[in-house]
């Protein structure tokens, strides 16, 4: 149903959902990310969305606090593989502004170096 | 108003039934034969709806949120329903980025998200009494 991976590579970590993103699943995976973020010592945080099946605003939420996290230890914040009813959700959050987009997660730990 | 077809939900205030709601509503409007978009939109506008219902309304507490969908034409009109605290002023409530629990990490966009996916949104409180939001989407693809 929900499964977050979480990877490092250099300091940014990698962070695969499975599933989908609501009130419900937020509260585990704000609780998983934050456990390996720690765990890690990560800086940056790369979000890989593609089987990411649906988000609403809680989904927003979750990215926002991250990147709230993130900023505390000088780090960025990036999602690959955005589907377009997500992208959607992102934009009319404002997220695209502070959040970077790229194509692929080795494009992605390339430029948050 | 008669409506070509109708159908209800009610279930238990718990986090779990978000999702059992939106995908409930979104195989009833299937019916229409919709836009994989169209459905996306109705599916995340209830979930909104649904989960102000369990945070806001009854406060993660005990409650039944009542949703009632009805096709007409190319419309697909939705209700959402709680008997919980109501909203005391519903116009702050829908600003963007308002939040009266900015400690659960919300983000306030539930409203923004509800009126920009679908083509009307009305919502009706009454502090102590509950809330019903009224959602209507016109779908093209009929």
């Amino acid at each position: 149903m929900l499964n977050v991976e979480c990877s490092m590579n250099n300091r940014s970590m990698i962070i695969k959902i499975q599933g989908e993103i609501d009130h419900h699943t937020s509260e585990m995976i704000r609780e998983k990310i934050d456990k390996a973020y720690e765990r890690y010592n990560a800086k940056n945080m790369i979000f890989d969305f593609s089987d990411i099946l649906f988000m609403d605003s809680s989904g927003i939420g979750v990215i926002m606090g991250r990147y709230r996290n993130s900023s505390q230890k000088g780090g960025h914040v990036a999602v690959v593989h955005l589907q377009p009813q997500i992208e959607r959700v992102f934009q009319l959050s404002g997220l695209h502004k502070i959040i970077h987009q790229f194509d692929s997660i080795d494009e992605a730990i390339k430029m948050l170096q | 108003m008669q409506y070509e077809n109708e159908m209800k939900l009610e279930f238990m205030s718990k986090s779990q039934n978000e999702a059992f709601a939106r995908v409930a509503v979104a195989a009833f409007v299937s019916q229409l034969d919709p836009t994989l978009e169209e459905l996306s939109d109705i599916k995340t506008a209830v979930s909104e709806a649904v989960t102000n219902a369990v945070i806001h309304g009854y406060e993660n507490g005990a409650g039944t949120i009542f949703v009632t969908c009805r096709l007409q034409g190319k419309e697909a009109h939705i209700e959402v329903h709680d008997q919980g605290k109501g909203i005391e002023n519903i116009k702050q409530a829908m600003e963007p980025l308002y939040t009266s629990k900015p400690e659960l990490e919300r983000s306030g966009m539930g409203f923004t998200v509800m009126e920009t996916f679908m083509d009307e949104v009305k919502v009706c409180s009454i502090p102590g009494d509950g809330t019903t939001v009224y959602m209507m989407k016109r779908l093209h693809s009929v």
